[in-house]
């Protein structure tokens, strides 16, 4: 039964629930005065690639198909320069159980719970999670909850996750939808605790090392199809959990070169929390309003240690318009026959561009693709936009306004990435982790913990702390 | 009011935190509102529309709330055409289809 009990009591039993809901110890892994043995935990607390890859195939997730988009890549060469516009390939990952990338990270969070002995999940996520999540527990025998952040305060719904709800439902769950706000976490947590069910967190290393197969799966077949390592893989950025298992999953095939893109959706300006800017956005994952927060500070997650690391492994990030999401999902059913989520295409948007940076003879590889449906499609987004007041036009990219304004591009030449600024946010994540700490004190494996997250050498920590202490 | 037969799958609602319980951390327009819950199971008790009621829910947990839908619809579709999007492709397809 559930019962009121106050949020502050839960959040104040917050690290005693969490470590009842994963078992996991994760002072093992402290190192120094602010750091953590990051590959430790991934190693005793994950699996082998080959246990995952075991485990997926067990339960008919992975191995899928790694298509060429032979028109769109045509199309590409008609605009670049003279020798450019590398072959664009998209890893089909709808054609998971549950239609995205995500069971990877489910298959391995459900079998850990079956293993440890829970006799029910727990995910809090308003993505394909919660059906990948549903899927698994079906499959596996468990009892599962989703809980969503779904309704505004009028209980309007955003028509996505509307959908992703009805599909959980359809896999067995029971579904909790919520109004707007970081409470959800707050819910998350009195569920657990009143089920005792296993927290199917997006961000344990069990979360993580499931994308691995998918990284491992790109290098594999590219090797195989082309004889050659991509030149760069999109990956769409929220959470940094995709950025993270993908990147390591190429690097465990050896692919050392491959530039890893991470790929997010412009949602600038609409406050994530909002009530009133909840249903004025199109996207509700694989946003900047998940990108930047949880590359600055992962460990916000709800987990005391997220797996997920995006800056040790992002390369270059790049955002794209909501609208030349659409753009391109509607050119992948109309030039391809592949209908597919719009969310889901977010890294499709921004390879089109990059691969007009690349030569005709490297390949660049789309890292996802998501089932779609009512609700969750470019006419039912984009009609649900325009009864919120959104003016949806077609046109150049700089007349989009997030929340007020969507232009579809009317052509691929009007497509275009804009990128992030990778030093700033590594500049704001040292900043956000040193903020408590006197940075005098730091130990030479605080420094080295701190060069491994942010993917740089010791002497660029050193530079940092310099250009602190000096002001 | 109609009698709700007992064992009907319906939606429950529920405010789990008044405005004044909410988080510190919300802007102020999500902070003058309630935190809301809404959730669907099958009804464990004859009742009317806004009562009390407690459900029985899919993963087997009974929960309680006001009875606020009986039957409740998915009823997220897809819309009017957009022209904005109906009109990509044909461009491009010519682009492909010249030498």
């Amino acid at each position: 039964m559930l019962t009121d009990v106050a949020y502050q009591e839960v959040m104040n039993r917050k690290n005693e629930i969490m470590q009842r809901s994963l078992k996991i110890d994760y002072d093992q892994f402290k190192q120094g005065q602010i750091g953590f043995d990051y590959e430790k935990m991934m190693t005793q607390l994950g699996y082998s690639l080959e246990d995952v890859a075991r485990i997926q195939k067990e339960n008919q997730v992975g191995n899928t198909p790694l298509l060429e988009l032979k028109n769109l890549t045509q199309l590409v060469r008609r605009i670049s320069p003279k020798g450019k516009g590398a072959t664009i390939l998209m890893k089909d990952e709808a054609a998971n159980p549950s239609g995205s990338f995500k069971d990877r990270r489910a298959t391995l969070a459900v079998h850990e719970a079956k293993k440890k002995g829970f006799s029910g999940v727990i995910a809090a996520t308003s993505g394909n999670y919660g059906a990948a999540v549903a899927s698994q527990a079906a499959k596996q025998g468990l009892k599962c909850i989703v809980l969503q952040e779904t309704y505004d305060s009028q209980g309007l719904g955003q028509p996505e996750i509307l959908e992703k709800g009805r599909k959980c439902e359809a896999l067995g769950a029971e579904v909790i939808q919520l109004t707007v706000g970081p409470e959800l976490f707050y819910m998350a947590l009195l569920l657990l605790d009143q089920t005792q069910y296993f927290n199917a967190s997006l961000y344990s290393p069990y979360g993580i090392a499931g994308i691995e197969t998918l990284g491992y799966e790109i290098g594999q077949q590219v090797k195989e199809q082309f004889g050659k390592e991509p030149a760069a893989v999109c990956v769409t950025h929220a959470g940094g959990g995709n950025v993270t298992g993908t990147a390591r999953g190429l690097k465990k095939f050896g692919n050392n070169q491959t530039e890893i893109i991470g790929v997010s959706v412009d949602l600038s300006g609409l406050h994530m929390a909002s009530d009133r800017d909840f249903n004025r956005k199109s996207f509700t994952t694989g946003h900047t309003g998940f990108s930047f927060p949880f590359s600055i500070d992962p460990d916000r997650s709800d987990v005391p240690r997220n797996a997920a690391r995006p800056l040790r492994y992002l390369d270059r990030f790049v955002t794209v318009t909501q609208g030349e999401v659409f753009y391109v999902t509607e050119l992948l059913a109309k030039l391809e026959g592949l209908e597919r989520g719009p969310a889901g295409n977010t890294s499709l948007a921004a390879a089109l561009v990059l691969a007009q940076q690349y030569d005709e003879d490297e390949i660049i590889v789309v890292q996802e693709s998501e089932y779609t449906g009512a609700g969750k499609h470019p006419i039912a987004q984009l009609n649900f936009a325009k009864k919120q007041g959104v003016k949806i036009m077609s046109g150049n990219q700089k007349e989009n306004i997030p929340g007020s304004v969507i232009a579809i591009p009317e052509h691929i030449e009007q497509l275009d990435v804009k990128n992030a600024d990778l030093d700033r946010i590594r500049t704001s994540y040292l900043r956000n982790v040193l903020k408590d700490v006197d940075s005098q004190r730091l130990t030479d494996l605080d420094k080295a913990f701190l060069a491994q997250e942010v993917n740089k050498e010791l002497d660029y920590i050193e530079d940092y702390l310099k250009s602190v202490n000096n002001c | 009011m109609e009698q709700v037969n007992k064992g009907t799958w319906v939606e429950i609602h529920r405010i789990l935190l008044q405005p004044e319980e909410r988080s510190d951390r919300l802007p102020e327009d999500s902070k003058s509102v309630p935190y809301e819950m809404r959730a669907r199971g099958f009804l464990l008790e004859e009742a009317l529309l806004n009562d009390e009621v407690t459900i029985k829910t899919l993963s087997g947990r009974v929960i309680s709330g006001r009875l606020i839908q009986i039957e409740p619809c998915y009823e997220h579709s897809y819309g009017p055409p957009v022209y904005e999007l109906l009109n990509i492709g044909d461009e491009e397809k010519r682009m492909l289809e010249t030498k």
